[in-house]
C-alpha cells in the first residue's frame, strides 16, 4: 500500500511526541512564592529544623502551602508574596546567623513529573532579574606573591648558613634575583638553594655573573594560579550565601576568571560590597585570669578584650595579637596521628613565624584563640543621605591549648569534626591570602525588566506561532493544517530538550526559537512545492505524496547542515545571551529535522493514506 | 493558495550581469560608508558602563546631565529612552579607576542629584576593555570559521564553483548588513553580531536549495540537451516558489520580533528583517550567476563514480 507508515514509525512518532509532552508540561505550572532556608556554615538541616521553622511560622499566623525538608536546604512555599516576606524576616530573625533566608520562586511542578525529573526551563538572568558578574583573579599578583615568598625563604636559608649575599629581591624579568659579592659564595648559596628549594630552576642572570636569578617552574605556578583561583570561589561562594540568594551561580571560567550570578538581586551596590568584603585572621592568647562574668556585666579587664564566639560563647581575649592572617601561606586539615582528633596544619611564612615563636614560648599550656574579621562597607541611607558604613565582624572560631612552642608549621587541634576542621581550614586560606580580584564584566536585570523581558518575549513567540501558521494554513490548506502540527510538535519538542538539559532560556534564546518557527516550516515547504509540482507533471496524489517527501529529503538535510553550521559558529562565540540564541537554534534546527519530515509524513499517511485520493488539499 | 503563478519562466542569468554589477556597485557603497562613518560599536566591543533608569515621572535631561557632571562623570552621554521618565546613560570606559564602582556611583548620582530617589534600576552593564578586546575576537572568528565551514561543506557536497556562489552571496548579503549599520548607525554589539551570524546561516540554507536543483537538473535526462543557462535558469525558477514562501514565513517571524520583542532585541530583529530580503535576493540572483561566470559545466556536476546513483531516475 502506498504512504502507509509501519507500526513502528508511528510508535516512534507518538512516543517522542509523548516524552517531549511530559518534559514541556512543568513549564505551564506557574511558581510559587517561597522562602528558602540554607545553612551558611555547618548548621544541620534536619527534622528539628523543619519543626523550629514550622513552629514559627504558625506562631505568625501564616499557614504554607508547603514546607519541603530537601538535600540541604528547607523550602517553605506560600500562597502569595505579602506572606513570602513576613516569614522571610521572621525566620531572619528566628534563626540567627546559622541559616541564610532567601526569597526564591519555586516552580509549582506537580509531584509525579518532579519524580520524572521534568522541572521548567532554566531562565535566563534577562528574563527574570539578576545580576551577572564576570570577575577576574589578578595572576600577576599571584606570581608576586609566590616570588616575595620566596625572597623571604632565600633570605633566611642565607642568613642561617651564614652566606654572605649583596642583596635578595623580585627580579623585574621574572624570578628572584640574589647578588653577591665574591664567586664562592654564589656557589654555595646554588648548592643551598638546589638543595633546599627544590622548586626553583636557575635562570639567566644576564651580564653580571655575581648574581644568581632563580624562577619559578611553569608547574609550581599553574599549580598557584589554580589554588588562587579555587580560593577566590570559596570565599566568593561563602560570601554569596551571606546575601541569600536562592540559587547562585559561582563558577570557574577560563584560566582566571569566576562567573557569578545572582537572580533575584535588585541592590546591586550591597551585592558588590558584600562580595568585595576582605577578611583576615588573628591570633590572641584567651585571658584565663579575667572573670568572664563580670566582663559579659561591662566590667572588662583593661588588657583583655570581649569576643563572642561562633557557637555564641563569650570569650575574654588578650589585647596584643600574637599573629595576624596575613603570615599564613598554606592551611590545611587532617587527622592528627597520635590522637587520631581533626586538625588543621598551619605553615607560616618566615616573620611570621619568628612571631609565633615568640609570643608562644612562655605560654605553653594556655589556650589560644584564632578570631576571623571581616571588614564590609556597605552604603545605607542615614537620615535620608547615603552614607558609607564600614562594618566588622569579629569572631572567635576557635580556642585551643598551646602544647608547644610553635613555628613555621604548627596545627590546631581541639576542633569539634573533620567537617569543622575542613571548614576552619578553608577559611583560613580563604581569609589570609585570595589574590586581588577585579569585577572586569557586570550585567544587571532589574526585576522589571526581567519580567517585561519574559512577556515580550512570550508575546513575540505566541504571534510569530500564530502568523506562520496562518500563513501555511492558507497557503496549504490541510497539508498546511499538518505543516502547523509539525510546528507545534517541534516547539514542544525544543522547550522539552531545554527543560531536560536545563539550559539557560534567555530572550535571545526566544528571538531564536520564533526565527526557527519561520524556517522549520521551509522543510514543509520544500515538500509541498515539490508535491505540486509532482501533481503539475501528472502524477497521482498518492505518488505525488511520495515523490515530494523522497525528493525534497536529500535537500532539507543540505539546507539544515549548513544552516547547522553557522549554529554551531555561534555557538562558539559563546558569550552569555548570544549563547542562549545559538542554543535554540540548533536543537530547532535538529529537532525540525524529525518533525518536519516524520511527523508531518505520519500525519499526512493517516490523512492520505493507503485510500483512493482524488485531489490533494495542498 | 499559490503565491505564484504555477510555472515561471524568468530569464534571471539575463540579469545575472547587471545584477552582479549592482551588487558590486552597492558594496562599494557600502565600504565607502563604512570607511566614512565607521561601526558605531556597542558596548560590548568598546567597553563602558551603560546604565538604563526609570523614575516614577518624567525628568528633565539636563537636570540628570548637571547631577551626573557634579558626581564627576562629565563625560557621559544621557538621553532618553522609550519614555521621558526613563535615561540611557553611557559611560566610557576609564584607566585605572576601580570600574565596578562606576555604575554605583552613577545610581547615587541619580537618586540624589536630581532629587528622585525612587529612581529604579533597569540595567546595567558593564564591560571591562580587556573583555570588549576580546569579544571582538571570538567574533569574529565566529564568522570566520561559519563562513569556511560553509564552503568546506558546499564544496564536498557539490562543486567548488557552487561554493564560491554560496560564499560570494553570504559576503554580500554580511556586507549590506554592515553597510546599513554603517549609514544608519545602528549599534553594532554582541546581539547584532549574533543576528549577522544567524543572517548567514539563512542565506545559505536558502542558496543550498537552489543548488540542489541545479546539480540535480544537470543529472536529469530531460536537460540533456539544455545549455547551462538553461538548467540554472530553470532550477531558479523550479524553486523560485519555495523561495519566496520560506522568506516569507521567516520575514514574518522577524517582523513579530521586531514588533513584540521589545527594544533588548531591537537591532538583533532589525538585522535579520534586513538579511532576510537582502539573502532572498542574493540566493536567486548572485549564488547561482556566480558560478556560470566561473564557467560551470555539466560535467561538473555528474556523479563521480558510483556516488548519488539514486538520483538518477
Amino acid at each position: 500500500m502506498l504512504n502507509r507508515y509501519p507500526w513502528w514509525k508511528y510508535a516512534i512518532i507518538a512516543v517522542a511526541t509523548l516524552i517531549g509532552i511530559v518534559y514541556a508540561l512543568p513549564n505551564v505550572y506557574g511558581e510559587d512564592p517561597a522562602v528558602q532556608v540554607s545553612p551558611t556554615r555547618s548548621a544541620a538541616v534536619d527534622q528539628a529544623l523543619y519543626r523550629r521553622v514550622a513552629e514559627r511560622i504558625s506562631q505568625d499566623g501564616i499557614s504554607p502551602k508547603t514546607i519541603e525538608l530537601g538535600a540541604g536546604q528547607l523550602l517553605v512555599r506560600l500562597k502569595d508574596t505579602d506572606d513570602q516576606l513576613k516569614v522571610a524576616d521572621s525566620l531572619e530573625q528566628a534563626l540567627g546567623r546559622d541559616y541564610s533566608v532567601a526569597l526564591n520562586l519555586a516552580p509549582s511542578t506537580p509531584a509525579w513529573l518532579r519524580a520524572l525529573n521534568a522541572h521548567p526551563m532554566f531562565l535566563g538572568l534577562d528574563l527574570r532579574g539578576g545580576v551577572h558578574f564576570l570577575m577576574e583573579v589578578d595572576m600577576k599578583a599571584v606570581v608576586k606573591q609566590a616570588e616575595e615568598r620566596y625572597v623571604e625563604d632565600i633570605r633566611a636559608l642565607l642568613r642561617n648558613e651564614k652566606v654572605r649575599y649583596v642583596s635578595v629581591g623580585r627580579n623585574p624579568g621574572g624570578g628572584v634575583r640574589v647578588s653577591f659579592r665574591e664567586a664562592a659564595d654564589r656557589d654555595q648559596a646554588l648548592g643551598l638553594i638546589r638543595d633546599k628549594l627544590t622548586t626553583l630552576q636557575v635562570g639567566d642572570a644576564g651580564a653580571s655573573a655575581l648574581d644568581l636569578v632563580l624562577t619559578i617552574g611553569e608547574p609550581e605556578l599553574r599549580e598557584r594560579r589554580t589554588f588562587a583561583l579555587q580560593q577566590n570561589i570559596t570565599t566568593l561562594r561563602n560570601r554569596v550565601n551571606a546575601l541569600g540568594v536562592a540559587e547562585p551561580v559561582i563558577q570557574q571560567q577560563g584560566e582566571s576568571r569566576i562567573v557569578v550570578q545572582l537572580p533575584g538581586i535588585q541592590d546591586t551596590a550591597r551585592a558588590k560590597e558584600i562580595l568585595g568584603a576582605t577578611a583576615t585572621l588573628e591570633f590572641r592568647l584567651v585571658d584565663s585570669s579575667g572573670d568572664i562574668n563580670a566582663a559579659l556585666q561591662g566590667q572588662v579587664p583593661i588588657n583583655a578584650k570581649l569576643y563572642k564566639g561562633r557557637d555564641g560563647r563569650p570569650y575574654l581575649l588578650d589585647r596584643r595579637v600574637i599573629l595576624t592572617g596575613d603570615s599564613i601561606t598554606d592551611a590545611s586539615s587532617g587527622i592528627e596521628q597520635q590522637s587520631g582528633s581533626p586538625a588543621v596544619y598551619i605553615t607560616l611564612d618566615g616573620k611570621g613565624a619568628k612571631r609565633m615563636e615568640d609570643g608562644t614560648k612562655d605560654n605553653i599550656g594556655k589556650l589560644m584563640a584564632t578570631v576571623f574579621i571581616e571588614t564590609r562597607t556597605e552604603t545605607r541611607t542615614v537620615d535620608g543621605q547615603p552614607q558609607k558604613v564600614t562594618t566588622t565582624t569579629e569572631e572567635v572560631i576557635n580556642a585551643a591549648t598551646i602544647r608547644d612552642r610553635l613555628g613555621a608549621r604548627f596545627q590546631i587541634t581541639g576542633i569539634d569534626s573533620p567537617q569543622e576542621a575542613r571548614n576552619l581550614a578553608l577559611l583560613l586560606r580563604a581569609g589570609a591570602l585570595s589574590a586581588p580580584i577585579q569585577i572586569v564584566e557586570e550585567r544587571t536585570v532589574g526585576p522589571s525588566a526581567g519580567k517585561e523581558n519574559i512577556e515580550q518575549g512570550f508575546d513575540s513567540a505566541l504571534v510569530g506561532f500564530l502568523i506562520v501558521a496562518a500563513f501555511m494554513i492558507i497557503s496549504y490548506r490541510l497539508c498546511g493544517v499538518v505543516a502547523v502540527i509539525a510546528l507545534a510538535a517541534n516547539v514542544v519538542l525544543i522547550i522539552a530538550i531545554l527543560s531536560l538539559f536545563q539550559a539557560t532560556l534567555t530572550l535571545p534564546g526566544i528571538a531564536g526559537i520564533v526565527l526557527t518557527m519561520g524556517m522549520a516550516v521551509d522543510a514543509n515547504v520544500l515538500i509541498y512545492e515539490r508535491m505540486r509540482e509532482e501533481i503539475d507533471l501528472g502524477l497521482t496524489p498518492q505518488a505525488a505524496i511520495k515523490a515530494g517527501f523522497d525528493r525534497a529529503f536529500a535537500t532539507i538535510v543540505d539546507a539544515n547542515f549548513t544552516h547547522l553550521i553557522a549554529g554551531v559558529a555561534l555557538l562558539l562565540l559563546g558569550s552569555g545571551p548570544v549563547r542562549g540564541f545559538a542554543v535554540t537554534l540548533i536543537i530547532g534546527i535538529l529537532t525540525s529535522q524529525f518533525t518536519a519530515v516524520m511527523v508531518s509524513r505520519g500525519v499526512i499517511n493517516l490523512i492520505y493514506g493507503g485510500r483512493k485520493v482524488e485531489r490533494l488539499s495542498v | 493558495m499559490r503565491l505564484l503563478p504555477k510555472k515561471t519562466n524568468i530569464d534571471f542569468l539575463r540579469y545575472g550581469k547587471l545584477c552582479v554589477g549592482l551588487s558590486i556597485a552597492l558594496l562599494l557603497g557600502c565600504i565607502v560608508a563604512l570607511v566614512l562613518r565607521g561601526l558605531n560599536f556597542g558596548l560590548d566591543f568598546t567597553g563602558g558602563t551603560l546604565i538604563e533608569a526609570r523614575y516614577s515621572h518624567a525628568v528633565e535631561i539636563p537636570q540628570v546631565r548637571e547631577a551626573l557632571r557634579e558626581a564627576g562623570f562629565g563625560d557621559a552621554q544621557t538621553q532618553y529612552f522609550g519614555s521621558a521618565a526613563e535615561v540611557l546613560i553611557r559611560v566610557p570606559p576609564r584607566e585605572g579607576v576601580n570600574t565596578a564602582e562606576i555604575s554605583t556611583r552613577v545610581l547615587e548620582a541619580l537618586r540624589s542629584g536630581t532629587g528622585n530617589a525612587d529612581a529604579e534600576i533597569r540595567k546595567i552593564e558593564f564591560v571591562g576593555p580587556q573583555v570588549g578586546n576580546e569579544l571582538v575576537q571570538d567574533g569574529a572568528l565566529a564568522a570566520l570559521i561559519a563562513t569556511l565551514g560553509i564552503l568546506v561543506y558546499v564544496a564536498f557536497r557539490f562543486e567548488w564553483r557552487l561554493a564560491v556562489g554560496a560564499i560570494a552571496a553570504t559576503v554580500h548579503d554580511v556586507v549590506f548588513c554592515i553597510g546599513v549599520f554603517a549609514l544608519w548607525r545602528i549599534e553594532f554589539d554582541l546581539t547584532t553580531l549574533a543576528a549577522v551570524l544567524a543572517v548567514i546561516g539563512y542565506s545559505v540554507n536558502d542558496t543550498v536549495v537552489v543548488f540542489d536543483r541545479i546539480r540535480e537538473n544537470f543529472r536529469n535526462r530531460a536537460f540533456s540537451k539544455a545549455t547551462t543557462k538553461e538548467v540554472i535558469n530553470a532550477s531558479i525558477n523550479e524553486t523560485l516558489a519555495r523561495t519566496i514562501m520560506t522568506s516569507m514565513t521567516t520575514l514574518l517571524a522577524v517582523i513579530v520580533l521586531l514588533g513584540w520583542g521589545g527594544p533588548a532585541i531591537h537591532t538583533f530583529s532589525l538585522t535579520m528583517v534586513i538579511g532576510v530580503v537582502v539573502g532572498t535576493y542574493s540566493s536567486i540572483y548572485i549564488a547561482s550567476a556566480t558560478p556560470y561566470f566561473l564557467g560551470l559545466k555539466r560535467e561538473d556536476l555528474l556523479p563521480r563514480a558510483k556516488e548519488d546513483l539514486d538520483h538518477i531516475p
